[in-house]
């Protein structure tokens, strides 16, 4: 999976739990917090929805990772490339 | 002394078989009824009432994600409360707003379905939502409605099974004749449809409706009547002291007349016609009423064979024979058992019978138990009345919770 990849799973899952929000231009590099509407919970759902879709688990530690698309391309990107390889 | 006379100045209702007061009297007069089949879980098609309102009409599609059906059916009732009502919502000091909703149970649904969810992961329960507890918490729809509505005083529910929507105006009276708040949102609600444990626990209990027939399903009073059909719903009226409602030159439906509650205090689901006469007769006697001083009784019967004689059996002993201007009439007949909700709308779709003089019936009675025959039943076709001066509302639910509530037209 590429990182760009890795941002469109990202921005799929916030699709779902923030469907009234507009992501046609979500700046990479920008917190999510700062451009769109989420909240504590709904981070919690981009986590659940991670395990669920992905069996990726991100443990409490690291959901500052989440923090942006970039951030979460660089931190899930090697996750999901570990699944794939069987490492997961 | 106008400050602890409280009268209704707003309806905002879904029904099974309408989305505005309008609508929905207009179906209980042309004996419309809004029984479908809807898919249960574990079950199959069951008999239910369903509500079709447009959730996001008054939510964000994130707040109906979020929340609950039952804070869906609240928030929608209250707005469209507040629209009819007239009254200028930005100028109300938002903690002086009382929201009070009834709620027959709440928090089953979203339980059953983070069960069902765990079951699709081995139960491993680190799938189980975040949003359970504030989901389930009993509190839910009227949190979900202070939200919505950026009301600020207290907001919470009447737990009261199926008296509770009558609880709901009950306690908004109480409230405003403490001076605990200025404007109360009040009502009951039910999302009861979406837990199959309801359709389950009646089923077992040999009490859930069946007939080929959706809208001939439920059918109080008949002799062929083989228990309750299970509906969603929700109407929630706004309530003002009268010195307030008069100030602002509000439209008024009708004063709150009296109103009691007590309980059976003999069994679990068995209504005890006693407690439900003194009950009635209680309430006569707060709001200094005779029995022929009524002119409708809407009854709670919920067409299980027991329920409905019991409840025939505690308006014959209050009502008697000689009432001649009373009518008795049933609005499960069309909408099924609304539960949290039943006392509130069936209260709501008998009010316009102060203006237009109509005593809406009972539908599905083809043949007429002996037992339930009182004096005064409408049947199957709408009556036009004399007088429509004051209007009981019965209400009880398991474990024995009694309402009653008299409304009465308004003279300044």
């Amino acid at each position: 999976m590429t990182k760009d990849e890795c941002k469109q799973v990202v921005l799929d899952i916030i699709a779902d739990i923030a469907p009234d929000e507009d992501l046609s231009n979500v700046k990479p590099d920008v917190r999510l917090r700062d451009q769109l509407q989420l909240d504590s919970m709904d981070f919690l759902d981009i986590v659940m929805e991670l395990r669920k879709r992905y069996n990726i688990e991100v443990p409490e530690a690291e959901y500052i990772q989440l923090a942006s698309l970039d951030s979460s391309a660089e931190y899930l990107t090697p996750k999901f490339n570990a699944l794939a390889a069987g490492k997961g | 002394m106008n400050s602890s006379r409280i009268v209704i100045t707003g309806v905002g209702l879904t029904a099974p078989n309408g989305n505005s007061l309008a609508e929905f009297r207009k179906n209980l007069l042309n004996g419309v009824a809004g029984i479908e089949r809807m898919e249960i879980r574990y079950m199959g098609p069951q008999l239910a009432g369903v509500c079709h309102f447009d959730p996001l009409k008054y939510q964000k599609k994130k707040e109906v994600r979020v929340g609950t059906r039952a804070g869906s059916i609240s928030i929608y009732c209250a707005r469209e409360a507040l629209a009819d009502s007239g009254v200028d919502f930005a100028t109300l000091p938002k903690d002086r707003i009382g929201i009070y909703i009834g709620c027959t149970e709440h928090g089953n649904v979203s339980t059953e379905n983070e069960i069902y969810n765990i079951s699709k992961f081995n139960y491993d329960t680190k799938y189980w939502s975040h949003y359970h507890n504030p989901r389930t918490v009993a509190n839910n729809p009227a949190g979900e409605t202070s939200l919505n509505l950026g009301a600020t005083g207290p907001a919470y529910t009447i737990g009261a099974a199926c008296a509770a929507g009558n609880m709901g105006l009950i306690h908004a009276t109480q409230m405003l004749r403490l001076g605990e708040v200025d404007f109360a949102i009040c009502g009951g609600v039910s999302e009861s449809i979406h837990t199959f444990g309801i359709f389950a626990g009646f089923k077992s209990q040999n009490a859930l409706a069946t007939h080929e027939e959706p809208h001939k399903a439920s059918r109080p009073f008949d002799k062929a009547r083989n228990g309750i059909v299970i509906s969603e719903g929700g109407a929630l009226y706004t309530l003002e002291r009268l010195d307030d409602a008069q100030a602002r030159g509000a439209k008024i439906y009708a004063e709150i007349a009296g109103y009691h509650v007590n309980s059976d205090a003999s069994d679990y689901v068995l209504p005890n016609p006693v407690r439900q006469a003194e009950c009635v007769r209680a309430a006569l006697s707060r709001a200094r009423l005779q029995p022929g001083d009524i002119h409708i009784v809407n009854t709670h019967a919920t067409a299980t064979p027991m329920g409905d004689i019991q409840e025939c059996e505690a308006i014959r002993a209050v009502f008697g024979e000689g009432c001649p201007d009373t009518y008795i009439n049933n609005t499960k007949s069309y909408i099924g058992h609304c539960m949290g909700a039943a006392g509130a709308l069936e209260l709501a779709g008998n009010l316009p019978s102060f203006d237009d003089l109509i005593v809406h019936p009972t539908i599905n009675v083809d043949e007429l138990d002996p037992q339930c025959a009182l004096p005064g039943l409408v049947l199957n076709q709408p009556r036009k009345v004399a007088k429509v001066e004051a209007i009981l509302n019965n209400s009880f639910g398991m474990l024995g919770i009694n309402s009653a509530l008299i409304v009465k037209r308004f003279v300044a």
